[in-house]
């Protein structure tokens, strides 16, 4: 007679709560924005994502993704080797400077590129010379899109390459291979399903992130606006049947990011739990 | 003697420490480095003078009313919820549990203008409570809290749910021998345990919740001294390019961040210190 096993009605009354609490907070604003967007018809929404607009905010939105994905691959993969393959003074405080950027607002990390890159920054005159705009232009928003996604494909892999420890890769080395022949026949085995995981969680929060593109861009439609800007735009030009279709391609990413966030967490459970 | 980098075997820590820490410049340490040089510049009066004006003082205890509101709920529900996916078998608990991690997955705006519509007098939910209590949700700090507790779901049930798993069977079934009942159980052996990450959740939940914007600035409705969330004027004062001010408010909103996850860091050696029987 333990609580694991209790079948009583608090059991039962629980569990009708946390369904309910989840039903109405989680449920009902994805089945609102998918009901909205198709409110009108189907032919309003498909004429709605394929607006010249809606489209170049979408490729706009990939791009910075892309970017952001790309860059957080090499820096994830190369961050995480050397802070769990080799002993050297300072890896805490690294540690601490890559998770920052989940920490702060992200209004905040809009403003500290404003601060570094506007016009009252020594580096401006330097930039302006060369005809670089970076503020309120495209490579703002990457910027901003790489900051906020920052630790997520390092925070994956550190754990992964801690618990396979640095065995394999000693003896690789003493029968002398090179470090590119060691990672991609020793390590990455053990990292690809944490790398893949990594990867899904960037895109998804590239993709969605508001904050600080919404500070770094100069909200120009066609040529600044990301997929959620182009939202608030529509919205508050009170087009609802546009916003709510445009987040719909949203949401159905998040939900795919979330069916293969189960699949490849169990993965690399099975990966981690080897190394047990 | 700490192993020096020359005396590992395995290649490659030149290149490897070569990427991390010129990416790491360029992306957090500059910007970070312009944070700092910025706020020397600052005088203090000026300071003293944009952070203590009435309009930015109501924005700050809007924030901090609103995330501490929120937080307290999504502990509540956060330790139900852990409870009910460890404890408890039941059909769709699978989907439960991948459902709880959408608010990471959906980006906030799209979540922001959804509830909004969701509570406006004439919205599904926001109609019911205003036809029959006169309670209005969106434009109102109701509103707010209700976006913050939809974007915090996730941090205190992630953060209990590992800790519940690994609770010993034995303490539960030593004490029910040894006559205390579920409540006492409870309260006395299973909470002291999970007690760090409840408050170590709650403290993630918070932290994130005063910061957050894309979901609140929809349905906070954004009136000065009643709605206008900290951000917000951050916000406004960068489309006004008054970085100075928009400095200030940040840096207070940051100092506030450094002290939550500060006093956080010392209740968890505190609490764990409690629980080994060191203190």
């Amino acid at each position: 007679m333990t609580l694991r096993n209790n079948s009583g009605p608090v059991k039962w009354i629980l569990i009708i709560l946390v369904i309910l609490f989840l039903a109405v907070f989680l449920i009902l604003p994805l089945v609102y924005i998918l009901m909205t967007a198709l409110g009108k018809g189907v032919e309003v929404y498909k004429a709605s994502i394929t607006d010249k607009y809606a489209v170049k905010a979408i490729q706009l939105t990939v791009q910075a993704t892309l970017w952001a994905v790309a860059v957080n691959t090499i820096f994830g993969i190369a961050a995480a080797w050397c802070l769990t393959k080799y002993a050297f003074r300072g890896k805490k405080i690294i540690s601490t400077f890559i998770d920052l950027p989940v920490t702060v607002s992200p209004i905040i990390a809009g403003l500290i590129y404003v601060l570094t890159f506007g016009r009252q920054s020594f580096l401006y005159p330097i930039l302006d010379s060369r005809g670089i705009q970076i503020i309120f232009a495209v490579p703002g928003i990457i910027l901003a899109t790489i900051f906020v996604t920052f630790p997520f494909i390092s925070r994956e892999l550190i754990p992964v390459l801690n618990a396979q420890g640095t065995d394999e890769e000693e003896a690789a080395a003493l029968m002398g291979a090179g470090t590119f022949t060691i990672f991609r026949r020793v390590t990455f085995p053990h990292i690809k399903w944490a790398l893949l995981y990594g990867i899904v969680l960037c895109t998804a929060r590239a993709m969605g992130e508001f904050g600080a593109v919404s500070v770094l861009s100069g909200h120009l439609r066609g040529k600044t606006n990301t997929l959620p800007l182009y939202i608030e735009l529509l919205y508050q030009g009170y087009d609802y049947t546009g916003a709510f279709a445009a987040s719909s391609i949203l949401v159905i990413m998040a939900v795919l990011v979330l069916i293969l966030r189960l699949f490849l967490e169990r993965r690399g459970q099975k990966e981690l739990d080897i190394h047990k | 003697m700490k192993a020096s980098k020359s005396r590992s075997i395995i290649p490659g820590f030149g290149l490897s420490f070569g990427v991390m820490i010129t990416i790491l410049s360029l992306v957090v340490l500059l910007p970070l480095c312009s944070l700092v040089v910025f706020t020397l510049k600052l005088t203090p009066s000026e300071f003293l003078y944009t952070i203590t004006r009435p309009r930015v003082l109501s924005g700050y205890r809007v924030s901090i009313s609103t995330a501490l509101a929120a937080a307290s709920v999504n502990t509540v529900m956060g330790l139900i919820m852990a409870w009910v996916l460890v404890r408890y078998e039941f059909p769709g608990k699978k989907l439960i549990d991948g459902i709880i991690e959408l608010p990471f997955a959906l980006p906030t705006a799209v979540a922001g203008i959804s509830l909004t519509h969701l509570t406006t007098t004439n919205g599904w939910v926001g109609k019911i409570f205003f036809d029959r209590f006169g309670i209005r949700i969106a434009y109102t700090r109701l509103g707010i809290t209700i976006a913050l507790i939809f974007i915090g779901i996730p941090f205190v049930v992630r953060s209990v749910q590992p800790v519940l798993e690994k609770i010993d069977i034995q303490y539960e079934e030593a004490a029910m021998i040894l006559g205390a009942d579920r409540r006492t159980t409870f309260l006395r052996v299973i909470f002291p345990e999970i007690l760090p990450s409840l408050i170590s959740g709650f403290t993630l939940a918070f932290a994130r919740s005063i910061g957050e914007y894309g979901s609140v600035v929809f349905i906070a409705g954004n009136t000065p001294y009643e709605t206008e969330i900290a951000p917000l004027l951050i916000m406004s004062e960068l489309q006004e390019f008054d970085y100075a001010a928009a400095t200030s408010i940040a840096l207070v909103m940051l100092a506030i961040a450094f002290v939550i996850l500060s006093i956080n860091a010392v209740l968890q050696s505190k609490v764990s210190r409690r629980i080994s029987g060191l203190a």
